[in-house]
């Protein structure tokens, strides 16, 4: 019977003993066994609709708290730009920019250097550095996000002041259009840092996606092509990133839902300022979750409340968007893999 | 070329044609694989500037005073972060303890029960949505849940808020480490006549232990620095409490006050608790890779 039974049973005596009292058979454990199974099986169940359940109850408690916004401003709100607790007039589009700006930045600078990673960690790194290289990519995520806000205010924001924006500014004053962008004060607090310091938080999600998909490419297609004389770039370029893209763009799905939802960092770095001057990317301006962060504790029940809770709505329906595109699109590149394999 | 070129000239040209492609093609080559190395190193550079700068002013506010006294007013040379360090592992100590069995057991359905029906689907669909959703929002649903019905900030409130947050980090490791399990293992415990929920405590369960509590690690790195969630839920505490009913200090949201205050004595300690939060966070998250990995 011990023949039998799998090899971490073997190496642990309890388990080799309680295997053993099964070859009894006991009366009174074949009676309690249909109900312990219903029993776990119910469980398990119910963890399943409680996640289900949590879903549905953020949605509705959302929905339930924006309600007096929703019903005084309608989807109007989306896009006025009015957000003023004295006269208690509320808008959320400068919040709402301020999300999308942002998040727009960090994909800029995020996916190109994601998918240099990628390609490094796949086709060029030695495979003794592959994983230290790897992990350290990866901890990039686990620096938590207080760190990065702390450290972006009062260490990156005043040398990007100093070093980037003032340069620039000189540089692209004059010039139309572009000069609009980088005008304003340079105080290294705003939008344009708010993104770069977005950009290195979710180069370890897209870069870590990338890199395992490009790692399922066949090595058959691959070796095909480096056999054809193609160079190292356009086996990347021209054959694996096409065989990928799906997963590829569910990566940077991925990465840019990260980036909407990211609260402190921002919060540090993006000024919280509710009005927008201009069109500059060092304007100081406010996200969704930077103004909920620093209003939402101190506004009083009633409308000015209602509109935060109508914004975080607001975030979590295009995260939510977003989020979904990238599982489907990773699941539809998982799916073709098997259909292949 | 004109088209009175003997055939060896054309030939000549050709190749030369050629050799011009080949040695562009090799250009475009170097300096693809160059920028790869450099975005890797731009990679780097972040994780170890940022490592470096927590170090570097960190450390100048790390004493014992840090973990004996409590939160000092502004411009106080005492003072420490006792209360908000006591918060913080209490409030991340309860959410993984409420959190963990619920993933688990959700986890548990997903690899065991619910491999192809529709529940499982859509739980698994709905989860990783949950994993990387603005933990803001969840700050949000236990405010309007929780403290508007209770009309008070408390730190059980906080407590919930993490958990929702520990919970799909879970379901997901736990998933991933039993569906690793060779389905031969189930067969045999099932061939011994051993009931399911059996076969899944003390077979399955414990070969993916390794793989769970990476899992239930990973969470805890990822609730200890937190903030978003805490911040109208928990709120904060300039003093010391035990009670959960109360508002409660935390690390993250006393940083938070702190670094974006102008008082000097505030942003050192502020420095200080980051030095604490970050070395806390990578230890946990190496600590959980090289378990996962000697058990692999």
């Amino acid at each position: 019977m011990t023949a039998t039974l799998p090899a971490s049973a073997l190496n642990d005596p309890a388990k080799m003993e309680r295997h053993q009292s099964h070859a009894r058979p006991p009366a009174t454990r074949r009676q309690t066994v249909p109900w312990a199974d219903a029993v776990f099986s119910a469980l398990a169940h119910g963890a399943a609709w409680l996640t289900l359940a949590l879903l549905a109850g953020i949605i509705v408690s959302l929905v339930i708290g924006a309600a007096p916004a929703i019903r005084e401003f309608g989807l109007g709100f989306l896009w006025s730009s009015d957000w003023d607790p004295v006269k208690n007039k509320y808008g959320g589009l400068v919040m709402i920019y301020g999300t999308l700006m942002t998040s727009l930045i960090a994909l800029v600078i995020a996916v190109p250097v994601s998918f240099g990673i990628a390609l490094f960690l796949t086709e060029l790194s030695p495979t003794w550095l592959k994983r230290p290289l790897g992990t350290a990519i990866e901890l990039l995520a686990a620096v938590p996000s207080i760190v990065y806000g702390m450290w972006g205010l009062l260490v990156f924001s005043p040398l990007l002041s100093t070093y980037v924006q003032q340069p620039l500014q000189s540089l692209l004053g004059g010039v139309p259009y572009l000069g609009a962008l980088v005008s304003g004060p340079p105080v290294g607090i705003g939008l344009l840092s708010a993104g770069i310091i977005l950009a290195i938080m979710i180069i370890p999600f897209i870069a870590s996606v990338m890199r395992d998909v490009f790692e399922v490419t066949p090595s058959l297609l691959k070796e095909s092509a480096y056999g054809l004389g193609a160079t190292t770039w356009e086996v990347m370029f021209k054959v694996v990133l096409p065989y990928t893209k799906t997963g590829v763009v569910g990566g940077v799905m991925l990465g840019l839902g990260r980036a909407l939802g990211e609260t402190m960092a921002v919060t540090f770095v993006i000024g919280n300022q509710s009005q927008l001057n201009s069109a500059s990317l060092f304007e100081a301006a406010n996200s969704i979750t930077s103004v909920l962060a620093n209003e939402f504790a101190e506004a009083g029940a009633g409308l000015h409340q209602a509109s935060l809770i109508y914004l975080g709505l607001v975030l979590f329906f295009i995260t939510f968007v977003v989020l979904a595109f990238s599982k489907v699109l990773l699941t539809r590149l998982k799916k073709r893999e098997g259909a292949r394999a | 070329m004109s088209s009175m070129a003997t055939p060896t000239q054309a030939a000549i040209a050709l190749l030369n044609s050629r050799l011009r492609k080949h040695a562009q093609r090799k250009r475009v080559n170097a300096i693809a694989l160059v920028l790869s190395l450099a975005a890797m190193a731009f990679g780097l550079f972040w994780l170890i500037w940022i490592l470096f700068e927590t170090v570097r002013l960190g450390l100048g506010g790390l004493s014992w005073s840090l973990f004996t006294q409590m939160t000092p007013p502004p411009q106080d040379e005492s003072g420490g972060l006792a209360n908000a360090i006591f918060g913080s592992v209490t409030m991340v100590t309860l959410a993984t303890l409420l959190g963990t069995p619920i993933g688990v057991l959700a986890g548990i359905y997903l690899a065991e029960y619910g491999q192809k029906g529709s529940l499982g689907s859509v739980t698994r669909f709905i989860n990783d949505i949950l994993l990387a959703a603005p933990s803001i929002v969840i700050g949000l649903f236990i405010y309007s849940v929780v403290v508007a019905r209770v009309k008070s900030f408390s730190a059980w409130a906080g407590v919930l808020a993490l958990a929702l947050i520990v919970i799909p980090v879970v379901i997901r490791t736990t998933e991933n480490m039993l569906t690793l399990i060779p389905n031969a293992l189930r067969e045999a415990a099932y061939a011994l006549g051993t009931p399911k929920w059996k076969v899944i405590m003390t077979v399955t369960l414990k070969s993916a232990r390794a793989g769970v509590l990476t899992g239930i690690l990973l969470a805890l790195a990822r609730i200890a620095g937190e903030t978003a969630p805490l911040l109208f839920t928990a709120l904060s505490n300039q003093f010391w409490t035990s009670d959960l009913g109360s508002p409660m200090a935390s690390l993250p949201v006393t940083i938070f006050k702190f670094a974006m205050s102008p008082y000097e004595n505030w942003q050192k300690l502020a420095w200080a608790g980051v030095f604490l939060i970050t070395m806390g966070v990578l230890v946990l998250n190496i600590l959980a890779r090289t378990f996962l990995r000697n058990k692999h």
